[in-house]
């Protein structure tokens, strides 16, 4: 075992959790991530690999929020997948020994910071952020958007009042900056 | 003074008092007033001065298209100039200055101006200020300004924020009047997604300023009741305050909601206002109508308001705008505003109208004719009528309503280049058949003036506008009546008379306009300045068209409108800007190594987004210069550590993922042997040089390339445009990796041995040798990567761990590294070495460069094809006289040798004819001890050694200087090898 103590992407040694009245947002540092990209001429194959691991291949728009990897679309024969950390630590190796030649796998594990938003106004905060239509998204809608001029995705979960946010990790402080601006507007 | 003109009645909250002050001086109003109607309840009538005459002026209407008075509202920071009152929502402890005057308001003394009006008509500017052409921006400009003008700004940053947000519909219907609300009540109990919005505070539009009943109950009642049904429907968001005022491409619609504007300071963290982007299926533009008034002379004084102001103001907001009120009409709706004060025990002077069938009245006196001119110096006192029989009358009043019949408001059906069509029936634009793509209007926008008519289009509209089956409900009853126009715009013989009272353009200056040859609508309205305001001409517009079209002997949809564009009305930049200001103007992307780096006291520099370290100054040193010599100094020493993981990053893998990167960089990469790297060059499809950057083969099938921070993006978008649209055919998938993985160079004489103590594995120069890579372990079995590779010239690698490790990492390394004094390093010393490395950077690779020019033409492979091969052949790219990279030291150590300087023969002419070159990048150079630069120089190949001068006639440089390799230090490459 190595001796490097990661540190998340706020900066802190323990995930930041910001508590409103009617919010909370919680960076989470649990997931361990990687994209899957169908290799030419194997699309078919993995996607059964896909179907497999998640239990469906997850459609244009949206995320199949399977226990323990989760996945989501995120373009032409290509998602992300994801899972926690602590027991998929080597998610992407895990991921190339499962689909072997019949897709490209990267670990995109440190690439992104996560913000669970949970609580009644998080439609309202949601609105203050991104163009996603999130009053008529349903649980494993995701979507691509911009959030404070960083590209992200939005996925809903399965309660009604959580969102998890993906952005780009080394903005973590702006994206987080945007999120607790718009939870102070809304409050 | 106590609100000596309010009436009984209206829709203010009596149980709240709001103290408010205008001109330092302090007043009374309730809840429910808007500034201006307060003001005219405490009986104050002079509200502003004009644009450019300063005549004294007064409110003309009550609501948004206000074109007279504006004022500063709120103080310090909050100040905010040419802040209608008609809009301005009162509240306790409000602040409001008159602006544009030079004394009081009651004693302007450039009211001067209005005694030199003869020599400041339409176009005045352009024919007196003609010469000396140096005057203008010195001397008239700055005396014009000061002259004529709007609101002064606070030159404070504003202390409030704004946020942007982005709402979704089925339905957005703008305007909250009868048949906007109809609507809403369709759309809603059908079960769509409603957005209702209304730039007033109380929805009802007109309802809320007259009599008339609908069904069993008042207008006003009836909006609300409807209100409060809507408001118990989850599928409908009702926004008051919120003045939709724009309408975009693909069914957006720009809106913004007054969220603390009717606040004495907006709660800690809430937003002043909020730009809402509106994604809509479809619209209805519910945005009713605004009245005309009528041209004569001196109509412009204060107490001559819309009578259907005088309406609201009665009706609404229990103010008469004067205890005597006349009205002048050419339809029956002055007719009704005069019953309306009658009714309320106002005095009616007489009700003047054009019409020769003018309807009677027991109640007060109404007679034919026109009202020819007025008096009072600071407001209205009488009114002069000419009767039909060419007798003459003096009316006493202090208030006199205009009712000119009533414009559409089309505005939003022309934000797409549509035009709007003439409507005889009621003398006025009304929209044309080319609307924004699902939009419906209904109501007066629509030209149905009538509330029956307004209910029974917004059932309409919203049926239509969802498809929705079946009839139209049960709509209620309303006593209605037609308002009978006769078009009249204005009185034979003015000439003094105002069309836009906010630019001051009269009907003389129309004239004027026509008779100087301006006669195209736009021109008129540039020439005179007619409908430029920030009302943007809503009083004024179609009085000049009406002129415009009398003067060239057409019909007024012959002559036409100007283009309506957004804003609807005046909105704030800091909207438009929301949070993106000062230090949130755009997202900031921090190092794996930032917080570490903060600790170190480095000096950041932004690069992109990125902040990266500088340099990082020690105890003792008082310039960068010192700081970064010792840096760099140490690292060729010793070791140094920087940060590079803003070096863009793309993963490439799949069975062509070699072929591809053949496709991609110009020099060959289908051989190289997994667990090497290449330096590789990228050309553009013209053959200048793109990028530069790294291939790692990782394994058969997967690559990592690296890009130059700068084009991290560009070249990922060209990598994902190739794989796409030009090999599409080609097994290759790409992904960015440049934020997943912290990277550090480690570079210096000792780096191997500091590394050796981190990693898992051998990296002996046998067992890891130059351009070596691999995934390997690190501290007893982090994944992470290694690359053998130098910008610096040094022994050097590079080093990578999953992002979340980075912070670990580079203290790890700086732990291992002590007993080698490692040293961190920033972008400037990284500058330096790579300078004395002769490497290429951006100011190298800035675009007009090729191969060739950089010394790498050999490295364009001819064996196959790439992009940007066959054009880099180009003759006019190759051959006599092409630049080539050079080094350039000075003969004189002392000497600098700045970046831009342009490279000349020893003797001959310092001119553009005999330029030689130019140097791209300088620095000092502390390991040779004078500065270095890099350049371009003709030839250069061939002139080692030959004497130059480097000059920049700009900044005075001329400096005596020598051509030298651009590998200034370790030519040979031995460092990097050992």
């Amino acid at each position: 075992m190595h001796d490097l103590q990661p540190m998340t992407a706020l900066g802190g040694d323990a995930p930041q959790v910001d508590t409103f009245d009617h919010v909370t947002i919680t960076e989470n540092d649990g997931l361990a991530l990687a994209s899957v990209a169908a290799r030419m001429g194997h699309e078919k194959t993995c996607h059964t690999t896909l179907k497999k691991l998640l239990g469906a291949v997850p459609e244009p728009g949206k995320a199949v929020l399977h226990d323990p990897e989760a996945g989501f679309w995120m373009g032409p024969d290509q998602w992300m997948i994801g899972a926690p950390r602590e027991t998929h630590e080597l998610l992407a190796d895990h991921l190339k020994e499962r689909f072997g030649d019949t897709a490209s796998i990267t670990e995109q594990t440190g690439a992104w910071v996560c913000f669970d938003v949970i609580g009644p106004a998080m439609p309202d905060i949601c609105e203050r952020l991104c163009a996603v239509p999130i009053r008529r998204m349903t649980a494993g809608d995701a979507q691509r958007t911009m959030i404070h001029q960083l590209g992200c995705f939005v996925i809903r979960r399965d309660n009604p009042e959580h969102i998890r946010i993906l952005g780009p990790r080394a903005s973590a402080g702006s994206l987080h900056h945007a999120l607790i601006t718009a939870a102070h507007s809304v409050a | 003074m106590t609100q000596v003109n309010r009436l009984p009645g209206g829709q203010i909250d009596r149980s709240q008092s709001c103290k408010f002050t205008f001109d330092g001086k302090a007043y009374t109003g309730h809840a429910g007033d808007t500034l201006a109607s307060a003001l005219l309840a405490n009986g104050v009538r002079l509200m502003g001065r004009s644009f450019k005459y300063h005549r004294p002026r007064g409110v003309l209407t009550a609501g948004s298209e206000e074109p007279n008075a504006l004022v500063e509202l709120r103080g310090g920071a909050r100040q905010e100039p040419n802040t209608r009152a008609t809009t301005v929502e009162l509240y306790d402890g409000l602040l409001a200055k008159s602006q544009n005057r030079m004394g009081s308001l009651r004693f302007d003394l450039l009211a001067i101006n209005d005694r030199f009006s003869n020599f400041l008509t339409a176009g005045f500017y352009y024919k007196t200020f003609m010469w000396p052409a140096a005057f203008w921006e010195k001397l008239y400009e700055p005396i014009i300004r000061k002259a004529a003008g709007l609101g002064s700004l606070s030159l404070k940053d504003d202390p409030d924020v704004y946020d942007k947000g982005f709402l979704h519909c089925d339905l957005l219907i703008i305007g909250a009047g009868p048949a906007g609300l109809m609507a809403a009540l369709t759309a809603g109990r059908a079960g769509a997604d409603v957005i209702l919005a209304d730039e007033d505070f109380v929805l009802g539009g007109r309802l809320n300023s007259e009599t008339l009943t609908i069904g069993d109950q008042s207008g006003a009642d009836w909006a609300a009741e409807v209100v409060a049904e809507l408001t118990t429907l989850p599928n409908v968001r009702i926004m008051p305050r919120t003045t939709v005022i724009g309408a975009f491409d693909h069914g957006i619609y720009g809106a913004v909601e007054r969220v603390s504007d009717h606040l004495y300071a907006p709660d800690a963290g809430k937003p002043r206002q909020v730009l809402w982007r509106i994604y809509t299926q479809k619209t209805i533009l519910a945005a009713g109508a605004t009245e005309r008034p009528i041209a004569f002379e001196n109509n412009d004084r204060p107490g001559i308001m819309l009578g259907s102001a005088i309406r609201s103001y009665a009706n609404r907001f229990a103010v008469s705008a004067d205890k005597r009120v006349a009205i002048f009409t050419n339809n029956d709706d002055g007719h009704r505003t005069a019953a309306d004060l009658h009714a309320k025990g106002v005095k009616i002077s007489a009700v003047v109208d054009v019409r020769p069938d003018v309807p009677r009245s027991l109640d007060y006196e109404v007679l034919h004719g026109e009202v020819v001119n007025t008096k009072g110096r600071l407001g209205l006192t009488f009114a002069e009528v000419r009767l039909a029989d060419g007798s003459m009358r003096t009316l006493e009043c202090g208030a006199l309503g205009m009712s000119g019949g009533w414009n559409p408001n089309v505005h939003m059906t022309c934000h797409q280049r549509g035009r709007p069509i003439w409507n005889d029936a009621i003398a006025a634009f009304v929209p044309g058949a080319e609307l924004p793509p699902g939009m419906v209007v209904a109501g007066a926008a629509n030209g149905d003036l009538s509330t029956a008519g307004a209910l029974q289009g917004g059932a309409t509209a919203a049926k239509r506008a969802l498809g929705l089956k079946g009839r139209l409900p049960k709509l209620p009853e309303t006593g209605d009546a037609s308002i009978n126009l006769k078009p009249f715009w204005y009185v034979e013989g003015c000439s003094r008379a105002w069309l836009d009272q906010q630019n001051d353009v009269t009907v003389k200056d129309v004239k004027l306009s026509h008779q100087e040859g301006f006669r195209s609508v736009e021109h008129l309205k540039r020439y005179t300045t007619l409908g430029m305001a920030t009302d943007q001409g809503k009083t004024s517009n179609m009085g000049g068209l009406a002129i415009m079209a009398e003067l060239a002997g057409k019909t007024i949809p012959e002559v036409g409108t100007t283009i309506f564009r957004p804003p609807y009305t005046p909105t704030a930049i800091g909207v438009l800007g929301g949070r993106h200001r000062g230090q949130e103007f755009h997202p900031k992307r921090l190092t794996p190594s930032h917080k570490w780096a903060e600790e170190q006291g480095a000096v950041f520099v932004e690069v992109g987004n990125w902040l990266r370290a500088q340099w990082f100054p020690q105890a003792g040193e008082t310039t960068w210069r010192e700081s970064v010599d010792r840096e760099v100094l140490a690292t060729r020493k010793s070791v140094g550590v920087c940060d590079v993981t803003t070096l863009g990053k793309v993963d490439v893998q799949g069975t062509d993922a070699a072929d591809f990167l053949n496709k991609i960089y110009c020099n060959g990469f289908a051989k190289l042997a997994v667990g090497k790297t290449r330096y590789g060059l990228m050309l553009r499809e013209d053959g200048i040089a793109m990028d530069d950057g790294t291939a790692a083969r990782l394994a058969e099938d997967h690559f990592v390339v690296t890009t130059t921070t700068a084009n991290a993006l560009p070249v990922y978008r060209h990598m994902e445009f190739v794989r796409q649209c030009l090999f599409p055919d080609m097994d290759v998938q790409l992904i960015s990796t440049t934020e997943a993985w912290a990277q550090y160079a480690v570079a210096g004489p000792n780096s191997r041995k500091l590394l050796s103590q981190i990693v898992d594995q051998d990296i002996s120069n046998d067992a890891f040798p130059f351009m070596a890579c691999a995934n390997i372990t690190i501290c007893g079995g982090l994944r992470a990567r290694l690359f053998r590779i130098s910008f610096s010239g040094e022994l050097a690698y590079e080093i990578a761990v999953p992002t979340a490790y980075g912070d670990a990492l580079i203290r790890k390394i700086m732990e291992a590294g002590a007993q080698y004094d490692v040293t961190p390093y920033g972008t400037e010393a990284l500058g330096v070495m790579r300078i004395e490395k002769g490497h290429a950077a951006g100011n190298e690779l800035n675009g007009t460069t090729t191969a060739l020019n950089l010394g790498m033409g050999r490295m364009v492979s001819k064996t196959k094809d790439s992009i940007g091969s066959k054009l880099s052949e180009r003759e006019g790219l190759n051959g006599e006289g092409q630049l080539y990279q050079v080094g350039i030291k000075p003969i004189d150590p002392k000497d600098p040798v700045p970046a831009g300087g342009h490279l000349m023969n020893a003797d001959g002419p310092v001119d553009a004819a005999h330029d030689q070159g130019y140097a791209t990048s300088a620095c000092y150079s502390p390991n040779l001890g004078h500065a270095i630069a890099i350049g371009f120089l003709k030839n250069g190949a061939d002139r080692m050694g030959e004497q130059m001068r480097l000059v920049s006639p700009l900044t005075g440089v001329d400096v005596k200087v020598e051509i030298t390799s651009a590998h200034f230090i370790d030519p040979e490459g031995e460092r990097l090898r050992a």
